[in-house]
């Protein structure tokens, strides 16, 4: 829970970050080409509020850090080896990049050259984006664990060659789940600014500044909405192949089958539409809960053993295990045969450590929802870009109360649905840890009830009270508006 | 490459990254004068704007030293976070409020005024360096874990690394070994950043308490420092043998620095370098004493991780079960993952290149309160 109640609250922050970077840097780059100093003022205005939304971004991301190893000790050694490259690759490439940047972009003004400026503004976006990259490739990794292989005498998945860490960095789920989660980035960024600028427009101030940032944000709210559907589908693909409990739970689809159909609300269903997003196969096989638990034959004929099945054979991987480390040493033969065994079964290892078949099936209500809101949401926020986009491009924002209170409804909005997209991904992929290897009940630090629960609670009066603090403080730059920021 | 000089190298890199961490810290210090009443409230907004242009590089480099850590040490990152938790929850809590202190501080909406995020950075100015400096001195201390990898079979009990008390690392504020380098940090942090202050606030009325805060931290610091060099020299150590097995050594890490010459060396030169840096800044109308104590701490840090990493040391002890202990070769990530790493790792004079331009670029004028004055960029 204390880790979820993080990554949750961090997923807060990361969103506007990404797309608010985008905007400003756009909007400096047209000040830097044009020489016009309305941009530079309108570049400054979101720089104050990214400013404000970096800094408890880095706050929650640090926490994450150190959970990793305070409360998953068995997690960072299970998986320590694997993400060592990719942390690396981001301290060294992204971080650095983001710190130093950060801090000429925010003081720099007068410090800098215009052109060092404006690269220092797109390296503080870029190196946010890149950092994004190599945590999803960690975290691409929990939910389709490629390019590793479990080490029994260290006890822990291990990359091996070149060919396997390249497996790691493209691993499908990463880069369908870097996409999605930057783009999503991009819309939340840009209906933000849409949403802001509305504002001011109702107010009947900063006509020209509001009107200008609305196609500015729209335009790149529209982008990212494209990007966020087309990244989406192919999510959804993964899911179907790698983690097909997830998309069964999202679908709230108990049994399977060829054609299935997609449900919009509990009643009203598009007909052969799973089956098609799915598999783009329009008689694709989907399988549902009972059929994995159960067991199945998949499109391409490969039988999938049933639950049962695959906690049997955890067990003897577990079996093995413990029997390889206690042989090895002194019973070569023994030691061999134990191995065998473990390699025959470990793909199913972590399902050794369920009690029952059930545990593999997520909180269903709770993932279908959250999908139905996410893209519900997502479909209503992409509609809101597009028409104030084309009316701030046709000058004829004006008049249009309906539309300049949507995109002011839509901030909340567009924070629930990013917060569904991540109900979606991480409680879809319960018990998992990592899947199919390491169930989260295993993953642990060996740490009492109490000393967790302390934590958890001074963490969240710690968030509530940065939340309500940064609320506060965008409201009142906003209300300030952009003339207080002169050279 | 071979596995033992990646390991080595991975070390050496996780000394360097600590040693720069410490170093940055002056961060941390300098943030010690937020409270101090003979500053005016002007000399202290110079003062929390200077270090607000420095404090993501030492955040930065915490998050990434705890990441090299993680990526090349796992073991040691899931016994010592997991088990002395404690410890480490409280060094993130008082980083997490830095985090937001800078920009929340002046503003006011922020719910708790100035004061109390200027608390806010001042408890992290003396927590900090504390609590980093007594981890370290577990180093040498030894901690009550047991490492047991089969234990992930066992459903009943699956944890590898199992923590032998409930403190949870606070235990170690009961080992005056650990808590003495957990003083010589803090009182070294100060300093750095008295130094620090000294080089990059135009300020004369500022720069006099900055040699004043100096001449009164170098006794205490000396006190402490020399405290627990004696003790480590004189101690029993936590040796290693080919075989991997761990077993108590006199004079250890006496044995190791005699043993070791280039980090006899290393040591003598950053102590050396430090005191240079510190009687330039109290004794001295220099400004530049910064670089000579800065260079000089990250030489020290190094050295004391040499010492208790290298020539067969188990660097983090287990007083528990002695052949629990953690050292470089059986903590350490998989060959290949040391191998990718230290490719990755060689873009890193690439990465210093570019901050010194930055750093450079914006420290072309030193801060004054002219400027503070007259710009909307502070904090």
């Amino acid at each position: 829970m204390q880790f979820a109640m993080t990554a949750a609250y961090h997923w807060l922050f990361v969103p506007l970050t990404l797309g608010l970077a985008l905007v400003m840097a756009v909007m400096e780059t047209i000040y830097v080409v044009r020489k016009d100093d309305f941009w530079k003022r309108a570049a400054r205005f979101w720089m104050k509020i990214f400013a404000v939304n970096f800094a408890v971004g880095i706050a929650t991301g640090i926490i994450l850090e150190f959970e990793f190893g305070t409360n998953w000790s068995n997690y960072s050694w299970f998986v320590g080896d694997m993400f060592g490259a990719p942390l690396a690759i981001e301290g060294i490439l992204a971080f650095f990049m983001e710190a130093t940047f950060f801090a000429v972009m925010f003081f720099g003004w007068d410090r800098v050259s215009k052109r060092f400026h404006l690269a220092s503004t797109w390296l503080t976006g870029i190196g946010a984006t890149v950092s994004a990259y190599w945590i999803l490739v960690a975290n691409g990794w929990m939910q389709n664990p490629v390019g590793t292989t479990f080490n029994p005498d260290t006890v822990r998945s291990e990359m091996a060659s070149a060919a396997a860490f390249w497996e790691v960095v493209t691993n499908p789920v990463a880069v369908s789940k870097f996409c999605h989660a930057v783009s999503s980035g991009w819309v939340t960024g840009g209906i933000f600014v849409v949403g802001v600028s509305a504002w001011y427009l109702l107010r009947g101030r900063e006509k020209e500044f509001a009107v200008k940032s609305i196609l500015i944000g729209g335009i790149v709210g529209l982008v990212g909405s494209v990007a966020v559907m087309l990244s989406g589908d192919s999510s959804g693909v993964h899911a179907a192949e790698f983690q097909p409990m997830k998309l069964a739970a999202a679908e709230g689809l108990e049994d399977g089958g060829r054609g299935a159909a997609f449900t919009i609300v509990p009643g009203i269903k598009i007909p052969k539409m799973l089956s098609i997003l799915a598999t783009h196969k329009v008689d694709g096989y989907v399988p549902g809960i009972n059929d994995i638990l159960k067991g199945y034959t998949d499109d391409d004929g490969n039988v999938v053993p049933s639950v049962a099945e695959k906690m049997s054979r955890g067990r003897a991987a577990l079996d093995a295990l413990a029997e390889y480390r206690a042989a090895r040493g002194n019973d070569p033969s023994g030691a061999a045969a134990a191995r065998a065994r473990l390699e025959e079964n470990v793909q199913y290892m972590g399902y050794g450590h369920l009690s029952k078949p059930e545990d593999v099936v997520p909180p269903v209500g709770v993932v279908f929802w959250a999908f139905r809101f996410m893209i519900g949401l997502g479909m209503l926020i992409a509609l809101v870009l597009l028409l104030a986009a084309f009316f701030a491009w046709k000058d004829r924002l004006e008049g249009k109360k309906w539309l300049l209170w949507a995109a002011i409804i839509c901030i909340p909005l567009v924070y629930i649905c990013g917060q569904a997209g991540w109900v979606v991904a991480e409680v879809g992929r319960q018990p998992w840890t990592i899947q199919g290897l390491l169930p989260v009940n295993v993953a642990i630090s060996s740490l009492s009830a109490g000393a967790v629960k302390t934590t958890f609670f001074v963490f969240l009066a710690v968030f509530a009270l940065f939340l309500a603090i940064e609320i506060r403080i965008m409201i009142g730059a906003i209300r300030k508006g952009p003339e207080d920021i002169k050279d | 490459m071979t596995y033992e000089f990646l390991q080595s190298y991975w070390w050496v890199l996780v000394s360097l990254l600590g040693g720069l961490l410490v170093y940055l810290m002056f961060v941390q210090g300098a943030n010690l004068h937020l409270g101090n009443r003979v500053l005016s409230e002007n000399q202290k907004r110079l003062i929390l704007n200077s270090t607000g242009r420095k404090w993501e590089l030492t955040f930065t480099t915490l998050v990434t030293f705890g990441g090299a850590f993680f990526a090349s040490f796992p073991l040691f990152y899931s016994t010592s976070f997991g088990g002395a938790y404690w410890v480490w929850v409280l060094l993130l809590i008082t980083f997490v409020f830095q985090a937001v202190s800078y920009e929340f501080c002046h503003k006011k909406e922020n719910l708790l005024g100035v004061q109390g995020f200027r608390i806010a950075l001042m408890a992290n100015g003396f927590l900090a360096p504390f609590l980093v400096g007594t981890a370290v001195g577990t180093f040498f201390t030894g901690s009550d874990f047991t490492v047991n990898k089969v234990a992930i079979a066992d459903a009943a009990s699956p944890v590898i690394s199992t923590w032998g008390n409930g403190w949870h690392g606070l235990e170690a504020l009961a080992q005056p070994h650990a808590v003495l380098l957990g003083c010589t940090l803090m009182f070294l942090t100060a300093m750095l950043g008295d130094l620090y202050v000294l080089n990059n606030v135009d300020d004369e009325t500022v720069h006099a308490r900055m040699r004043s805060s100096i001449r009164g931290l170098l006794i205490p610091f000396l006190i402490a420092f020399l405290a627990w060099t004696v003790m480590l020299l004189l101690k029993k150590g936590f040796a290693v043998d080919q075989a991997g097995v761990v077993s108590m050594e006199h004079f250890k890490y006496l044995h190791n620095l005699l043993q070791m010459p280039v980090v006899l060396v290393m040591l003598l030169a950053g102590v050396v370098l430090v005191l240079t840096g510190i009687i330039k800044g109290g004794w001295s109308p220099s400004r530049k004493g910064i670089w000579f104590a800065g260079a000089g701490t990250v030489l020290v840090v190094m050295a004391v991780f040499f010492l208790a990493g290298f020539n067969g040391t188990a660097y983090y002890p287990s007083c528990t079960d002695l052949q629990s202990s953690l050292t470089i070769a059986n903590s350490s990530s998989s060959r290949f993952t040391l191998q990718v790493m230290f490719w990755v790792s060689l873009l890193i004079p690439f990465v210093v290149a570019y901050i010194a331009y930055a750093w450079h670029q914006m420290d072309r004028g030193k801060i004054s309160s002219g400027e503070i004055e007259k710009t909307n960029d502070k904090y």
